[in-house]
């Protein structure tokens, strides 16, 4: 049984135009212990699938679907059980730490606020001692208990949310872009610690960014998002250096490696801004600013599917009968069997697209002078 | 007034907390501040005694005549008065011999009750008090009550049920509610006395005193609580929505507590900040507002004092009366100003 | 707003499109939108129309009843009498009818409300803006213009305004224009502060730049730029400021520092309160009490419903 499962999650936030759907149909697995990556543009979707794990979300927002916490409905259970899942079964490190910690209260205080919550028989100063215990695992003094928020820095205060999250020692910690608005030393530094205290402590996580070189090198699979929908899923290393999903291959392609030639040489981005999710485009929604879009693609919506050893994509590319309507190859598995980047699938297979899709890509977002965010 | 007053104290609030987390960013120590604070209260009372004596003994064109309007004066007289306030000699003499004679407690002879102007002050400081002291406590306690209960459950039927009726209270003249208050309770039904303090006679001693003494402060306290609890409850509720979107309060629903929890451990401290730092700024101008409440219920404090002053007219208690107005407003400033760097550990860390 | 760099094109057909005329059509446009955007407040609105048909009757007041109604030595109807025929909200102790005191009392109170706002609004908004202009100029002589400023806004902020509008009023003597000149010079520091704040904002734009690089003047920038652009704000101020000032009219009137001769509903206030009024009428009391409040809580929803409509953070509360 896995750690998390969502089913078929759907979140819709009720406006004035109308519902608009944030998350359309999502399936997800965590095990204990594995770390799962979730990228995907501003607005995607990802902060919201966060959220409602723990049923975060506000009151304009309807949610559909599963999301199974240790075998159990988190949308079905009752307050008191909630509360009780909610830090001691699953934490959060939310993005923004410097708004995330209330200004006015001791950090020790607000660290040790879920411990004697959850655990009742804990005695203060049996709570103060494991205060000062979680900051020293995350290279704190056990003294800046005493502090307030705004005397500490940004990559302190995301630290101290870090030792919170820690506090119940929970099954799985839901990291929401935990090194947005920190310098790249400190990026680096926090991410090591998660990755360090998520080996040590055997715990399931699933890390939120934006960033697919970030999750790449910290998560071992990686499921990208697209306007409220995974596009592609697989183990962190294969998605990232050859991606099945155009989109997904965008995002891989938008931060330059650092020693990477190809990407020093051409800078990569996507043109145009992800969809109003009001107002999504037919068919499938990046084919608007996909490169090496097809005619069916604005009408034909493709679901994940297979795309090599547990990998899965949505991309009309990987469907079996993709070759069929191109160049007559045939079999469930043509396009896999290329294994390569699609930018090759789509030099060979389609030649009169005239060059890769790095080129294409390249030479689109220099016109527009625009680049993935 | 109570909603240009409000603006303007809204103002300075913010004004206030911007400056002090200038003054904490930039290192200054905490005595510094301190100091900074009295020196500035100090120069503002001193703008106070300059405006004073100017708008008494400058800007009428016979201040002595002015000084005793009203009343016919003999020349004996009116040398006398020229001769208390000196108000032969040059201007920044005049000037001088004023702060003197201010600093030492000599605010002149009252032209009423001729007696010193300190004393008459003196005896009606604590009606005042009395009276401002224990509807300010109640405005503030069930103001804030209502501000939370609204603003944590915005849109609900307790929430636009107090608000309006808040709405309506804020556009109420407190007088009017006043009169309103005394002609269905005191002339119709005989539940509450005409006015006053006291009964005739005292009203007699001990816990019978007390219970008299209690007995006339009702009425005007409900009417000076029922309009400043309005104010007072729309601020909290204000402050209060201002926090609901923060990200701190989703971490501690996160963390399971309860919804009463995660207000009154998390949203209520913070929106109580600004709300504190407002009523308190607001407390010195409750002082002189009072005015027109214990001129209706002959309340006999500062008020009752200055309106008769205004009307017999005794100016020198009147002149008195601004200067403490003005004080107390002062006070009330640096009060607010304290307060907030003791419950704020942003201004308090220097 | 009518630099001649603007960037609107200008087809050579048609050659009555100036500038001027072009700032014009966008004013027009953006009063329009304010107004689609007004609409939706369902407060805003009943406000609104309360302030109108409340200025409708002060105007009209001569055709709904005659001014001789308030003539004491002309009254004929029984002294602090109850509602009768002639006289539907009864009398007061000069044997007046209510009624044409109060249609007639609307036209003092609401004058004395603009009047005082707009002089607290010129010296509010002339502070405001000389201090945000000359505060943002890098010089020891706008620092200290502004400092100077702000120190004389911050004092008459902390004079407790009811004991100086007494003492002024009291020594300059009981007169209507006393009374909107002291309201008016008493309740201009708050506007003065929220406009230097938005005067500020306003400085760091690029348009200013762009006239301070062709050469503006301070004049020019000030009256040409700022100005327009903290008009909007200075318009929803103006609206709660007059609530205010009617509140702060009551209160010195009732306070016997109005003028007698003409009398508002503060004036009335203070009649019945002088005169028994607990043992008579008690509509003379009630009716203009009941008209300042629905009055300053028009001007309130008015207000609160501009801000709102500028302010679109505010519009969740």
């Amino acid at each position: 049984m896995a750690l998390l499962e969502l089913r078929d999650l759907a979140v819709s936030y009720r406006t004035v135009q109308g519902p608009v759907p944030a998350v359309r149909g999502v399936s997800l697995a965590v095990d204990a212990g594995q770390t799962l990556g979730l990228a995907g543009e501003s607005g995607c979707g990802k902060s919201t699938i966060a959220a409602s794990i723990l049923r975060l979300l506000p009151a304009s927002a309807t949610v559909t679907g599963e999301i199974l916490f240790k075998g159990e409905n988190v949308l079905r259970m009752s307050w008191g059980k909630l509360r009780a899942v909610r830090w001691a079964g699953a934490s959060i490190i939310f993005q923004g730490a410097m708004h995330s910690l209330n200004p006015v209260q001791r950090i020790g205080k607000q660290i040790a606020e879920p411990i004697l919550l959850h655990a009742p028989d804990v005695t203060p100063g049996a709570a103060r001692r494991r205060v000062g215990s979680l900051l020293s695992q995350v290279g704190l003094p056990a003294g800046r208990a005493d502090s307030y928020p705004h005397e500490l820095s940004g990559g302190q205060k995301q630290r101290v949310m870090i030792a919170m999250a820690l506090a119940c020692e929970p099954n799985l910690i839901i990291a929401d872009e935990p090194t947005t608005a920190l310098d790249v030393m400190i990026q680096a530094q926090v991410l090591n610690l998660i990755g360090d205290l998520v080996s040590q402590t055997g715990v399931g996580m699933i890390m939120i960014s934006h960033d697919l070189s970030v999750l790449s090198a910290t998560c071992e699979r990686l499921a990208v998002m697209y306007a409220g929908r995974i596009v592609e899923e697989g183990p962190a290393h294969e998605v990232f250096t050859g991606a099945r999903h155009p989109y997904a291959e965008a995002l891989a392609w938008a931060f330059p490696i650092i020693g990477d030639k190809r990407t020093r040489l051409h800078p990569r981005g996507l043109p145009g801004d992800p969809p109003d999710p009001a107002r999504l485009p037919d068919g499938c929604t990046f084919h608007p600013r996909c490169a090496v879009a097809l005619p069916q693609c604005s009408t034909r919506q493709v679901e994940l599917w297979t795309a090599g050893q547990g990998r899965q994509a949505a991309c009309v590319r990987v469907l079996p009968d993709f070759a069929d309507e191109t160049v007559g190859e045939s079999g469930p598995s043509a396009a896999a069997q290329h294994g390569g980047s699609i930018a090759e699938s789509v030099a060979s297979e389609a030649g009169q697209h005239g060059g890769s899709i790095a080129e294409s890509v390249a030479s689109e977002a220099s016109q527009t002078g625009e680049a993935v965010a | 007034m109570a909603g240009a007053m409000l603006e303007g104290a809204l103002a300075a609030a913010q004004e206030l907390r911007g400056e002090e987390a200038g003054a904490a960013r930039g290192g200054a120590g905490l005595a510094r501040n301190l100091g900074i604070k009295i020196g500035s209260a100090i120069v503002t009372l001193f703008f106070v005694l300059v405006f004073n004596f100017f708008l008494f003994r400058v800007l009428p064109a016979d201040p002595a005549r002015n000084l005793a309007r009203g009343t016919t004066l003999t020349a004996t007289q009116m040398a006398a008065i020229n001769k208390t306030y000196g108000l032969g000699l040059p201007l920044p003499a005049q000037f001088w011999n004023y702060l003197v004679q201010t600093f030492h407690g000599n605010l002149g002879i009252s032209f009423e009750y001729h007696i010193g102007v300190s004393q008459v002050i003196g005896s009606a400081l604590w009606p005042t008090i009395l009276l401002v002291g224990t509807s300010t406590v109640l405005s503030t306690v069930i103001g804030v009550w209502i501000g939370i209960r609204g603003g944590w459950n915005r849109g609900s039927t307790f929430d636009k049920t107090s608000t309006a009726i808040n709405n309506t209270l804020y556009a109420m003249p407190d007088f009017w509610l006043g009169m309103v208050l005394l002609i269905v309770f005191a002339s119709k039904w005989f539940i509450f006395p005409e006015g006053g303090m006291h009964s005739f006679g005292g009203g007699g001693t001990g816990l019978a005193g007390i219970n008299d003494l209690l007995w006339h402060l009702t009425l005007p306290c409900i009417v000076l609580t029922l309009v400043y609890l309005a104010e007072y409850s729309l601020v909290m509720r204000s402050s209060l929505i201002d926090e609901l979107g923060s990200d701190y309060l989703l971490t501690a629903r996160a963390k399971g507590l309860r919804d009463a929890m995660v207000r009154r451990r998390h949203a209520v401290p913070n929106a109580l900040l600004p709300s504190i730092t407002l009523i308190m700024l607001n407390l010195g101008f409750v002082i002189s507002g009072a005015i027109t409440t214990e001129t209706v219920f002959s309340w006999p404090g500062l008020g009752l004092l200055s309106y008769n002053a205004l009307n017999f007219p005794d100016y020198p208690v009147l002149e008195g009366a601004f200067l403490l107005f003005s004080a107390a407003v002062i006070a009330a400033n640096l009060i607010a100003d304290l307060l907030l760097t003791v419950l704020d550990p942003r201004v308090r860390q220097a | 707003m009518s630099a001649p760099t603007d960037t609107a094109p200008r087809p050579p057909a048609v050659t009555s499109v100036t500038a001027r005329r072009i700032a014009w059509d966008r004013r027009r446009r953006a009063l329009a939108r304010f107004w689609r955007e007004y609409r939706k407040d369902r407060d805003g609105m009943i406000g609104l129309v309360v302030l109108v048909l409340m200025i409708a009757v002060a105007l009209a007041a001569p055709l709904l009843a005659s001014s001789r109604g308030l003539n004491v030595t002309l009254a004929t109807y029984p002294v602090n009498a109850g509602p009768g025929w002639h006289y539907p909200l009864g009398t007061d102790a000069d044997g007046r009818s209510v009624l044409t005191e109060l249609i007639w009392g609307s036209r003092i109170s609401l004058l004395i409300g603009f009047a005082a706002t707009l002089l607290s609004m010129v010296i509010g908004a002339v502070i405001g803006i000389v201090a945000g202009h000359f505060g943002t100029l890098n010089s020891w002589f706008g620092r200290q213009s502004d400092n100077v400023l702000m120190r004389v806004t911050d004092w008459f902020l902390v004079v407790p305004f009811l004991p100086l509008a007494i003492v002024l009023a009291r020594t300059l003597g009981p007169s209507l224009h006393v009374i909107i000149i002291v309201i008016g010079i008493t309740s201009w520091p708050g506007t003065a502060r929220i406009i230097r704040a938005q005067a500020l904002a306003v400085e760091t734009r690029p348009y200013l730049e762009r006239a301070r690089a062709l050469g503006a003047g301070h004049w020019h920038q000030m009256s040409k730029h700022v100005l327009p652009n903290v008009m909007p704000l200075l318009l929803a101020n103006t609206i709660l400021t007059v609530a205010g000032t009617i509140l702060s009219e009551t209160t010195l009137s009732f306070l016997g520092l109005g003028d007698p001769t003409r009398a508002s509903w503060g004036e009335m206030l203070n009649n019945a309160f002088n005169n028994g009024v607990g043992t008579g009428n008690a509509l003379w009391l009630i009716t203009p009490g009941v008209a300042i409040i629905v009055v300053v809580m028009g001007f309130t929803l008015v207000g609160h419903a501009m801000e709102a409509v500028l302010n679109p953070r505010l519009r969740e509360r």
